[in-house]
């Protein structure tokens, strides 16, 4: 009929016709579909400063090794509360102009940390720039390429107001050198500060995420409370404070041998904790992560804090992290 | 430190074999196909081994007699007489005195010793290349294409075993545009695009031509295409390592004007060779011709749907870029490939293809299940559900065309092994066959959801796409390039030169392979466990740096490939020049 092994017109119009064809079902008719979706109700837009911080993201490839996908099984729940949603991408997937089409955000690897939620995970803004200008210099075992070509070495006295600089002593400037963040990097450090899984209270049962064991094996192997409290600190607190409990000199205060954490009385502690922290000039913000955590996250983490690198403290009794919660509650509420 | 790092290693993997994710059949099919390829390295390594072992008897063999009659031949005559009186004496005194002959092996020969002048693992073999006559168009065009895949070939490479270092190293360099981020799509593009597209282009003119029988429409639409496809390779890596990059999609990083080129080369092409077919002296089209047509439309459609600018908000861009990723491996360099070695492989062998059916049907189930599976690279996204099942049922579906392929290829060569221990052509093609097998199989499993819960996002991904860009691809575009190039151009590469370059990449890919297979399932096992993420990056160092290792064979390897490429197509034109100087002098 169609003499395919003879007619050379029919087999390159059959070849071509199918796969037209199911190209279209496959990949243009999904994708219709998807774009139709809406943002969540409530969900904020990019702002021009973080719509060119992500332009940056992209020009640097940082997608080359992020992901910005919670996917909905179990391990991924480090990454967000709950799976991504294609409203998610609403704003931030948009063609970025004539020449550059919607950024791939998703990614394909995760030679790094996954950062859907890496603003809320990482409010601080002085770690992301300390972290973008050398990365080692607050995670050690980094193999993230340095941007510090985004930052420029200027005499103190040029520094003008609105100027960003990094912490001297650690970026072991001398004489009157500081360095100073570029547009580029505060723009980029806007967009990764802008990450946060936008949460909404009611939330169903099926967005669950699927498990790698079964759920009754998973509390077998939960162990010990120290290795909770271990991980929850290597989560939340460790990319300042070090796993060594050292700290980065002159960036983040270390916790070993400190005298806060080894008070006797932790209220200080787990203020600091729910709260956040801005007291002393020569270290960067504490954000707040009272919403982040849990009172028997802080308990095991604030347990951990007070019996590892030396400190020997005694535990601290959990009805104190509620009554300090409710009161900070109370207060703002008033 | 090592040692402690090992043992650290043995015991992590004793732990987890505990919870059964080893018996997982995806996981279970991978180890099998890896044995596959370490069953397949030792085989040929037996056979060439073997096959040196009989020259190293043969050349002695051989040598006693050349240097006898050499010897003979160069005798003085009073050497003669001497030996001869010498043997007459011995003669005579046994006899007289009834000793035996053995007596006196002093007298009995002037050969006291053979020494091998050649080394026997080293041997040349005779030239025995048939020199095939095409037009000089033809040749020239062939080369042209080539030598363009050769260049990419060692840039690509070079940026990618630089980009592989960086894991190891972080803090090589600070400059911009030689930034990890920015590199690693070049690295990508410039194999893709640059090496695989030129090689399989330059190679796809001379299959039409001999096909149809008849020359090329129009070789300077091929300079044309020639030009705009390196041209956008040329300016696409200029413009990503000054940081203009399309959206980060892999393989769309360039953005669309300077894909635009290399898409109106791809038309260009299309139409060239399809109106070479049109004006074919045989009434059926070869099978080879039907795929390397079909990749020229599909990738034309698939990079016309890529670059399309609605549809492409929000997730609509992630429907595109599973499709678009997965066709770019699987319409163009797959299907192009197969058609090539549908052509090259009996032709290398001097007999037909096993079954001109089954490429047939390779050729149908190809595009049906080929087209349908691009979202598998996105299971467990929020991508349709029903969207990512077809994705999966079909990379199982994958199976067919494989089969159907390998099987082909597998019966072509069965009966001519003996060719392995004769030149290196033949290994080049088992190796590409064999990975086309493994490499599509495990893709196949990969896609499994519990493989892909392990496996998604870690470094086996990269493993995975060497083990076919490479393991496929690369292979047969060298073992392509071995059969043919000699015998255009008349000049053969020495072997042991081609023996270096072939064992260099193999153990190369295999290191390459292996180390970041084991580091990637470590690296799911860990994030399953729910480890911090540091623990992931710090357990991955020691295969980077394996990694890194293999990189390095594999870079080195292509260096001896392009001095190959080198002596293939430089004699000729010396000889030329001096042919045509001689006449010259003679008429003058």
């Amino acid at each position: 009929m169609l003499n395919l092994h003879k007619d050379h017109k029919n087999l390159v119009l059959l070849a071509f016709s199918v796969f037209v064809t199911l190209s279209i079902g496959v990949a243009i008719m999904p994708a219709y579909q998807m774009e139709g979706y809406e943002p969540i109700p409530g969900m904020k837009d990019l702002t021009a400063q973080e719509r060119r911080g992500l332009s940056i993201y992209i020009a640097e490839g940082c997608v080359g090794c992020h992901t910005q996908q919670v996917r909905n099984i179990e391990m991924d729940n480090t990454w967000g509360d709950r799976p991504s949603l294609a409203s998610d991408y609403y704003y931030s997937k948009q063609r970025m102009d004539v020449w550059r089409q919607s950024p791939s955000l998703l990614g394909s690897e995760r030679t790094g940390p996954d950062l859907t939620d890496i603003g809320s995970r990482q409010p601080s803004k002085d770690w992301h720039l300390l972290h973008l200008y050398n990365p080692r210099l607050v995670v050690e075992a980094s193999v993230m390429p340095k941007y510090n070509w985004m930052f420029h070495i200027s005499d103190t006295s040029y520094v003008e107001i609105g100027d960003v600089t990094l912490p001297r002593s650690i970026t072991k400037m001398e004489g009157g050198d500081v360095i100073v963040a570029s547009r580029d990097a505060l723009d980029l450090v806007a967009y990764l500060k802008s990450l946060q899984q936008f949460s909404f209270e009611d939330y169903d049962p099926p967005m669950a995420f699927i498990p790698a064991l079964p759920k009754d094996e998973l509390t077998a192997v939960g162990g010990a409370k120290k290795t909770i409290g271990a991980s929850l600190y290597q989560k939340n607190c460790a990319a300042c404070h070090q796993t060594n409990g050292r700290g980065v000199k002159g960036a983040f205060p270390p916790l070993a041998g400190s005298l806060i954490v080894n008070n006797k009385n932790p209220e200080m502690l787990i203020k600091i904790i729910l709260m956040g922290y801005d007291a002393r000039e020569e270290y960067g913000v504490m954000p707040a992560l009272g919403e982040n955590l849990s009172d028997e996250d802080i308990k095991a983490i604030t347990d951990h804090e007070r019996s590892s690198w030396g400190n020997r403290a005694p535990e601290v009794p959990l009805e104190m992290i509620t009554r300090l919660r409710d009161s900070i509650g109370n207060s703002k509420t008033q | 430190m090592i040692t402690k790092q090992f043992i650290i290693l043995l015991i992590q993997s004793s732990e987890v074999t505990t919870e059964n994710w080893i018996t997982s059949p995806g996981v279970i099919g991978t180890i099998f196909l890896i044995f596959l390829i370490v069953f397949l390295g030792i085989f040929i390594f037996i056979k060439r081994l073997n096959s040196y072992v009989d020259l190293l008897e043969k050349n002695t063999k051989d040598l006693t007699e050349d240097e006898f009659e050499r010897r003979l031949v160069n005798l003085e005559e009073e050497e003669v007489d001497e030996i001869l009186a010498l043997r007459q004496k011995g003669f005579k005194e046994d006899l007289s005195k009834k000793k035996t002959i053995t007596a006196k092996p002093k007298n009995s020969g002037f050969i006291k010793k053979i020494i091998n002048p050649k080394n026997p693992l080293f041997d040349e073999k005779s030239r025995s290349t048939v020199k095939i006559e095409i037009s000089k168009e033809l040749k020239e065009i062939v080369i042209w294409y080539l030598g363009a895949a050769v260049v990419w070939l060692i840039f690509g490479t070079l940026v990618g075993q630089y980009v592989g270092m960086k894991f190891v190293w972080p803090d090589m360099d600070n400059t911009p545009w030689l930034s990890f981020g920015r590199l690693r799509p070049v690295h990508t593009n410039t194999v893709f695009w640059g090496w695989g597209s030129m090689a399989m282009v330059g190679l796809g003119h001379y299959v039409i031509s001999r096909t149809s029988n008849s020359e090329i429409f129009s070789y300077t639409r091929s300079k044309i295409a020639f030009w705009l496809m390196n041209a956008a390779v040329f300016i696409g890596n200029l413009s990503l390592m000054s940081g203009i990059n399309n959206g980060g999609g892999e393989y769309r990083e360039y953005i669309w004007p300077i894909m635009a080129l290399f898409a109106i080369g791809l038309i260009i092409t299309f139409f060239n060779f399809y109106k070479t077919v049109a004006k074919r002296k045989i009434s059926e089209i070869y099978i080879s011709n039907w795929f390397i047509l079909a990749a020229l439309i599909w990738t034309t459609v698939l990079t016309f749907i890529g670059y399309f600018p609605t549809y492409q908000e929000g997730l609509g861009e992630t429907v595109i870029q599973g499709y678009y990723m997965h066709q770019g491996v699987g319409m163009w360099f797959m299907t192009f490939t197969l058609g090539l070695v549908y052509y090259f492989l009996p032709s290398s062998l001097n007999k037909p293809i096993y079954s001109y059916s089954l490429g047939v049907l390779a050729f149908w189930t190809q595009m049906l299940f080929y087209t349908l599976i691009g979202t598998h690279h996105f299971v467990f996204s929020p991508l349709p559900w029903w969207l990512q099942t077809v994705a999966i049922v079909f990379s199982a579906g994958m199976f067919i065309p494989v089969f159907a392929g390998s099987t082909n290829f597998y019966m072509t060569m069965r009966g001519s092994w003996n060719h392995i221990s004769k030149s290196y052509v033949l290994p080049f093609f088992l190796v590409g066959v064999v990975f086309y097998f493994v490499g599509s199989v495990q893709g196949s499993f990969q896609a499994f959801r519990f493989t892909n819960y392990l496996w998604h996002f870690t470094d086996f991904n990269v493993a995975h796409s060497h083990m076919t860009m490479y393991g496929i691809i690369t292979f047969l575009m060298w073992a392509c390039i071995y059969t043919i190039l000699p015998k255009i151009t008349g000049n053969e590469p020495p072997q042991r030169f081609v023996g270096a370059h072939f064992w260099l990449a193999f153990v190369g890919l295999f290191a390459y392979m292996i180390s970041l297979m084991v580091g990637g399932t470590l690296k799911g096992l860990s994030w399953i466990e729910g480890n911090p993420f540091i623990e992931s990056v710090i357990l991955m160092e020691n295969f980077w740096v394996w990694r890194a290792v293999g990189g390095s064979l594999m870079f080195v390897s292509h260096i001896i490939f392009a001095y190959n490429f080198y002596l293939m197509i430089r004699k000729k034109k010396v000889v030329e020049i001096s042919r045509k100087q001689t006449l010259e002098t003679q008429i003058n």
